[in-house]
């Protein structure tokens, strides 16, 4: 199998933004450019998270999904506030490939089924927010990793899977901005309890920690955010017009962050190569 | 009901996002429009049947809307048709997806599922999401991928693969997990493909146009 690398963008309002354990946003450019920026440079997939998911900011998500879709021919998978049938059906229209659900999920997972039969269980993504708990066992969470459900995760994942997913983000919040690299036990758990792929998310922070994930974790795809979106702040200029709202200082300061060793799509999947991993390059 | 395409119908059975492969269409300058007419596909100078999901609920689709001698119909005339992913096996005999269910019946052949596990005894992810290589059987020339190297890689979804009774029309072929299957068909008028060139980024596209100059003068 060629294993899918996967950049992650994370948006709030017009902006890509990032933070730690899914907290704490910053700003760091237009999602437009970095979602070219990758597609030029070899990323199998993308994924758009809108982490704030509110309504009233969901018409720029729209037209951010559309005009990403007129000029970037490769899967866009599109999560956050989707909450049911018509959201999806709105989220396709303007232009997304997939959908992943979380929160709607968990509070009734019966959409699942529902979605996967009307949309075609490829189309259908579930994403896992796990927490590893004092005694070891990891939990999944909704709303961005902030809310108790009680449930586990590994439960869980055979589930979304009987409900028809078509495949599975498994997010560790507590490694997710932290460059610490994968939760590999969690990884290796979730990608071994079921027969649809299952994308890794939440803690790469050097080429190395990607490796592990598919050797050691078994992943079949790898998501990757602060790693790529530092290295593109680093090299690129990026567009600071407009983008006063949200927490703009990381970008003023130079926007370096000393815990990610950046890498670009080329460095990664030449390293993955000589790692004997399959991959597209 | 919008205006009928003047050249290429993209055929809407209401099963899948459609935008994509009109994007491309547009991309590559294509005159293409989304419909379920079957006056407009009938109108049509070329006809592509896309698709993702479940082969019987796509057949059921199509005959609710009365789409299924319209389609055999524009097949039969000679005129250009393309399939993708789903719109590839449905143009076969028959699926084994939940037993045995029919299909249009426009290749002989067969549609199987991708077993769980490999001769030894490998886990196999099903379905394969994701990006392989087409590696060419037959002579390309002339066909839509004319301009696509041996070896490129296309991007897959599927959970499914095609078995043609007539090797002969097999234009490429993948592995997957040690499986070698049909990746796309070149049939008379037909072109088909089980990977989606509109997802399959700047060698993808392209396709799309290299098909349509295989009709347009």
């Amino acid at each position: 199998m060629n294993i899918r690398i996967i950049p992650r963008l994370d948006i709030k309002g017009p902006n890509l933004v990032k933070g730690i354990h899914l907290e704490g946003l910053r700003v760091l450019g237009k999602p437009e450019d970095f979602a070219r920026y990758y597609y030029e440079n070899g990323a199998d997939e993308l994924i758009y998270a809108d982490v704030v998911a509110s309504l009233y900011e969901r018409s720029s998500l729209h037209d951010i999904i559309t005009r990403t879709a007129k000029e970037i021919f490769i899967p866009l998978t599109v999560s956050g506030g989707i909450r049911t049938i018509d959201d999806i059906r709105d989220v396709l229209s303007a232009g997304a490939d997939k959908v992943s659900l979380n929160t709607a999920a968990l509070k009734n997972p019966e959409i699942i089924e529902k979605a996967s039969r009307v949309f075609g269980s490829s189309t259908i993504v579930v994403t896992i927010e796990a927490i590893k708990q004092a005694d070891g066992k990891y939990l999944a969470y909704s709303d961005n990793g902030r809310e108790y459900t009680g449930v586990e995760v590994l439960g869980w994942a055979q589930k979304i899977e009987k409900f028809g997913a078509g495949e599975i983000v498994i997010t560790s919040v507590d490694n997710e901005g932290t460059g610490k690299g994968y939760d590999i036990d969690l990884i290796n758990m979730i990608s071994n309890a079921v027969n649809i792929p299952v994308i890794a998310h939440g803690g790469a922070g050097k080429l190395d920690d990607i490796v592990d994930a598919v050797n050691k974790g078994d992943a079949d795809a790898i998501a990757v955010a602060s790693m790529l979106h530092y290295g593109f702040v680093e090299k690129n200029k990026t567009d600071k017009s407009g983008n006063d709202e949200g927490n703009v200082e990381f970008l003023k300061r130079g926007g370096k962050n000393s815990r990610i060793k950046t890498a670009d799509l080329s460095e990664i999947k030449q390293h993955m190569i000589e790692n004997n991993i399959f991959c597209r390059n | 009901m919008s205006k009928c395409p003047r050249k290429i119908a993209i055929i809407d059975y209401k099963s899948s996002n459609l935008f994509s492969v009109q994007n491309a269409c547009d991309y590559g300058g294509l005159d293409a429009t989304i419909t379920s007419d079957k006056k407009c596909i009938k109108a049509a100078d070329a006809a592509i049947l896309p698709g993702v999901g479940a082969f019987a609920d796509a057949m059921k689709k199509l005959k609710k809307l009365d789409l299924i001698e319209p389609i055999k119909a524009f097949i039969h005339s000679g005129k250009p048709f393309m399939g993708v992913c789903l719109g590839l096996q449905l143009l076969f005999t028959e699926s084994e997806e939940f037993g045995l269910c029919k299909g249009l019946n426009m290749i002989q052949g067969q549609v199987r599922k991708f077993p769980l596990q490999s001769e030894d005894g490998k886990k196999i992810k099903v379905p394969q999401i994701g990006w392989n290589k087409i590696t060419k059987t037959n002579d390309s020339d002339g066909s839509p991928l004319k301009n696509v190297v041996d070896g490129a890689f296309m991007y897959f979804v599927h959970s499914y693969y095609v078995e043609p009774a007539d090797n002969t029309c097999i234009l490429t072929k993948t592995n997957y997990e040690g499986i070698e299957y049909c990746s796309s068909v070149l049939y008379e008028n037909i072109f088909a493909t089980q990977f989606h060139p509109e997802k399959s980024a700047q060698n993808g596209v392209e396709i799309y146009q290299a098909w349509a100059e295989t009709f347009v003068s």
